[in-house]
């Protein structure tokens, strides 16, 4: 096949001499089929062109040592786009043509200037048979050419039906036309206008449901807006301006306020506040500096800075995002089998039900019989489309998926977004879930004679030489008030209860009850205080200087702001919350009140996750787990949908079913109304199509015409047009959903 | 007469039959482990037919010619495998067949329609 000749642009990697260039053009040359290949080492980019899969050169560069990368991007895009136009344009033109004939006919029929089947008027009829053949050859050439490659792979389509439809009418037609005797008087009725009507209407259906599916995938085309088109990029010494798709690996890029972050990378020089809410949700601009990974698509709002490019390419986050939509979108989940199993044996069963009818008018029908036998045949072939049945799950999938990505919520299949609409109990992790995973100062209760500011100098002091998570939230409170800690000496931590230090020759202690007990420090008029504190879900730690109490420090993990309203929505849609964690009874049960979960499992070891998550399904539950899908992982793949919450940019989003690229619970109540909303619309397409072929075809066989119903062959065709173009339309309908927010208590 | 004609609408049913159902192409498309270039026009997949052993991972590049967009996607059946396909330029896809037997791979409205038949 010449067509397979083409060619293709790389990004190499780790070239830095004349000596590389060869080096890597030798092994790009030494791939089969590559017939051209040329490296730029300025560029740090390799042309080739040939019989060639890009992978290949890939790996091919790869065991060279080098890094490649095959560049793609927008412009993909813009061609699909600049090819669906043309396709459009076209078929209004098939259209137009067809129509612009048919109609005409048509009407001379109905004023009843049909001139006879003889003399001149034969004539007339021999020159419209000619010119409605050219105009068929323009306007439904691709259904026959379609039909006939079909027949001989032994597969039957839509353009089996239409070619045989409107084919036979056209034969028939001209059969009369050149030996009117042929038939009895009454049968003696020209379909060349038919034809033509049915052909035009089958090419504009077709033009809609373009238009109608453009807008289906516009999901897809926002995440793709999020590309940016240009990069400033450094290459010896020099800034320029280039096409995103030439960035090269490792190359160094500059970012202004202002400018979108073309690829991944990593800051090698400079600091800024980035705003990632287009990917990630999270409204607030995250500070990032030195050293920091910046993902490609977010918004650069302050500073300027240097990255390096790390990732580029179809290996970007947002890169493969679009690719994890663009998949999930296609596949289908269990719903649309029976409609696949159904399309699979549809257009041969037609085709049989059709020849019975013609048996049937020929044996039991009123005359003029040749007339009512082809008429109705004719009207089952082409009211009979299998697209409306096939298209009905695809374009709903298609629009569901797309809508939930919108809402952060990246659904991995189509089987997931299924299950997802039949869970009956969520189970929520705990930390990094249902709270920030972040503990967090959040009071500081100084005793007589001590101050908040100097009680926090004491324990971040003290606490600045430990390593425990909680040890962290202090140092990060006192940095936070711009305390600074001071130098301890002899600092030693007691395990399981705290530390102690020597501090300007006092001795301090920081630590639990059990600390204060050993070193008979007085705690008793604190008890309650304590406890109230321990009852909220916090941690309280006790400060001492020099044998007494100078105050208490308590620390908790703070709970998202957002949880218990989306905890509440959860259950509004009918569902059970349950919530599993490894902390101690009494701060699970307090951050459980503060939410309203209905269950709780708490102290439950890592590898225990699971065997709830199993226990809760063996009492017949659907289980949907929300974690943070690393330690979580067990669990995640155990429960009948897995959400992996706040991992948008992570690797991660290909082992979850449903990655929730912000951090909030509100994502999976989004993700489960979008499923249902989804099931459902897939439900009214396929019930739409079953109950559009149940009646169209007996309608259009002639079972009704006792009761004088039947079709005329022209509404069939326009029916089958419309049939898909309602099925993308009802699926557009989703386009418009919204996850209702607000919760009645 | 009568009797003619319906003697040949059942035997076009028995053909209907046998040839859409019973009998199957006999093109078949041996994967040899170069890849597999296949057409995508006019409402067929060409090759349509292509016998690949289990395990062994087969390349196929497609080449969309039709605009239309049933043809944009093609769906593996069973695989969890689907890839879009731009027009008038070729899109790898590499497959690996779990286990032996039949597998369709489809356009979003199943009118182009092929098989991977797994030995
Ligand atoms: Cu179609």
């Amino acid at each position: 096949m010449a067509d397979s000749e083409h060619s293709y642009r790389f990004s190499i990697g780790g070239m830095s001499c004349a000596g590389c260039v060869a080096a890597v053009e030798n092994a790009i040359r030494a791939v089969p089929g590559v017939r051209e290949a040329t490296v730029n080492l300025g560029e740090r980019t390799a042309s080739v062109s040939g019989e060639v899969a890009p992978e290949a050169v890939v790996a091919a560069v790869g065991q060279a040592g080098y890094e490649a990368a095959e560049l793609r991007g927008i412009a993909d895009e813009a061609g699909k786009e600049a090819a669906e136009m043309a396709h459009y344009r076209r078929l209004l033109w098939k259209f137009g043509v067809a129509a612009a004939v048919g109609f005409p006919l048509m009407g001379i029929d109905w004023l009843g200037l049909m001139p006879p089947l003889a003399g001149w008027g034969q004539a007339f009829w021999i020159v419209t048979g000619l010119v409605t053949a050219g105009v068929m050859w323009f306007s439904g050439r691709q259904f026959f050419v379609g039909a006939w490659k079909a027949f001989r792979n032994h597969n039957a389509n839509m353009d089996t039906l239409i070619a045989l439809g409107t084919g036979s009418a056209w034969a028939y037609s001209w059969l009369i036309s050149l030996w009117p005797t042929l038939v009895p008087a009454l049968a003696r009725h020209v379909y060349f206008e038919a034809a033509l009507i049915i052909i035009a209407l089958i090419n504009l259906g077709a033009a809609l449901e373009m238009r109608a599916r453009g807008k289906t995938s516009e999901a897809i085309k926002r995440l793709i807006g999020l590309q940016p088109r240009t990069a400033r990029i450094i290459r010896n010494g020099k800034e320029m301006d280039v096409p995103i798709e030439e960035v090269g690996l490792d190359e160094t890029v500059r970012v202004r306020p202002g400018e979108k972050i073309p690829v991944d990378g990593v800051i090698i020089d400079g600091h800024s506040n980035i705003d990632e809410s287009m990917l990630t949700g999270e409204p607030l601009p995250v500070a990032r500096g030195k050293g920091d990974e910046v993902i490609g698509g977010t918004l650069n709002k302050s500073g300027s800075f240097l990255m390096q490019a790390k990732r580029i390419g179809a290996d970007t986050a947002l890169a493969r995002i679009i690719e994890l939509v663009r998949s999930a979108q296609s596949s289908k989940p269990a719903i649309g089998r029976l409609a696949d199993r159904i399309s699979a044996v549809f257009v041969p069963s037609v085709l049989i039900i059709a020849t019975l009818t013609l048996l049937a008018w020929f044996n039991f029908g009123p005359e003029p019989r040749v007339s009512y036998m082809l008429a109705a045949t004719m009207t089952v072939l082409l009211i009979a489309c299998p697209c409306a049945l096939g298209l009905a799950t695809p374009i709903s999938i298609m629009v569901g998926v797309g809508k939930a990505a919108e809402f952060g919520a990246l659904i991995r299949n189509g089987e997931a977004l299924q299950r997802a609409r039949s869970l009956t109990t969520v189970v929520l992790d705990k930390t990094g879930t249902v709270t920030e995973g972040r503990p967090r100062v959040v009071e500081l209760l100084p005793a007589e004679g001590h101050d908040e500011a100097g009680l926090l100098r004491l324990a971040a002091s003290i606490e600045a030489a430990s390593e425990h998570p909680l040890a962290e939230a202090v140092v990060a409170a006192a940095r936070e008030r711009d305390i600074a800690p001071e130098t301890v000496e002899g600092f030693e931590a007691v395990s399981g209860k705290g530390v102690r230090a020597r501090l300007a020759g006092a001795e301090v202690l920081f630590g639990n009850r059990r600390l204060m007990a050993e070193s008979d420090i007085a705690v008793d008029d604190w008890e309650g205080r304590a406890k109230a504190l321990a009852d909220a879900g916090q941690t309280p730690m006790y400060l001492a200087v020099d044998g007494a109490l100078a105050g208490v420090v308590s620390v908790a993990d703070p709970i998202k702001a957002d949880s218990a309203e989306a905890i509440a929505r959860m259950h509004a849609l009918g569902l059970k919350v349950v919530m599993l964690t490894g902390d101690n009874a009494a701060t699970a049960e307090a951050v459980a009140r503060q939410v309203g979960v209905d269950e709780v499992f708490a102290e439950v070891l890592p590898e225990q996750k699971e065997e709830k998550v199993g226990a809760l399904q063996a009492r017949g539950e659907v289980v949907g787990m929300v974690g943070d899908g690393i330690n979580d992982a067990p669990a995640l793949a155990r429960a009948d949908v897995g959400f992996a919450i706040g991992t948008g940019t992570d690797v991660a989003i290909e082992s979850a079913d449903i990655t929730l690229m912000r951090g909030s619970l509100h994502g999976v109540v989004e993700a489960i109304a979008i499923s249902r909303a989804t099931v459902r619309n897939i439900k009214q397409n396929l019930f739409g199509a079953f109950i559009y072929n149940g009646i169209g075809i007996p309608l259009a066989a002639g079972v009704f015409y006792p009761l004088g119903i039947l079709l005329n062959p022209m509404i069939a065709g326009a029916a089958m047009a419309m049939s898909s173009v309602t099925v993308v339309t009802n699926a557009n309908r989703l386009r418009f959903y919204k996850p209702k927010r607000e919760v009645r208590a | 007469m009568s009797l003619l004609v319906n003697l040949a609408g059942l035997v076009v049913i028995g053909l209907i039959v046998w040839w859409f159902w019973l009998s199957s192409p006999r093109a078949r498309t041996v994967a040899t482990g170069a890849p597999i270039d296949i057409l995508v026009d006019d409402g067929v997949y060409t090759p349509g037919v292509i016998e690949a052993k289990a395990g062994e991972p087969i390349e196929l590049r497609f080449l969309r010619k039709d605009a239309s967009p049933c043809a944009e996607q093609v769906i593996f059946e069973g695989l969890d495998i689907s890839a879009e396909l731009p027009v008038d330029r070729q899109k790898t896809v590499t497959v690996t067949p779990p286990a032996p037997g039949e597998y369709a791979f489809t356009c979003q409205m199943k009118m182009y329609r092929g098989k991977l038949v797994v030995r």
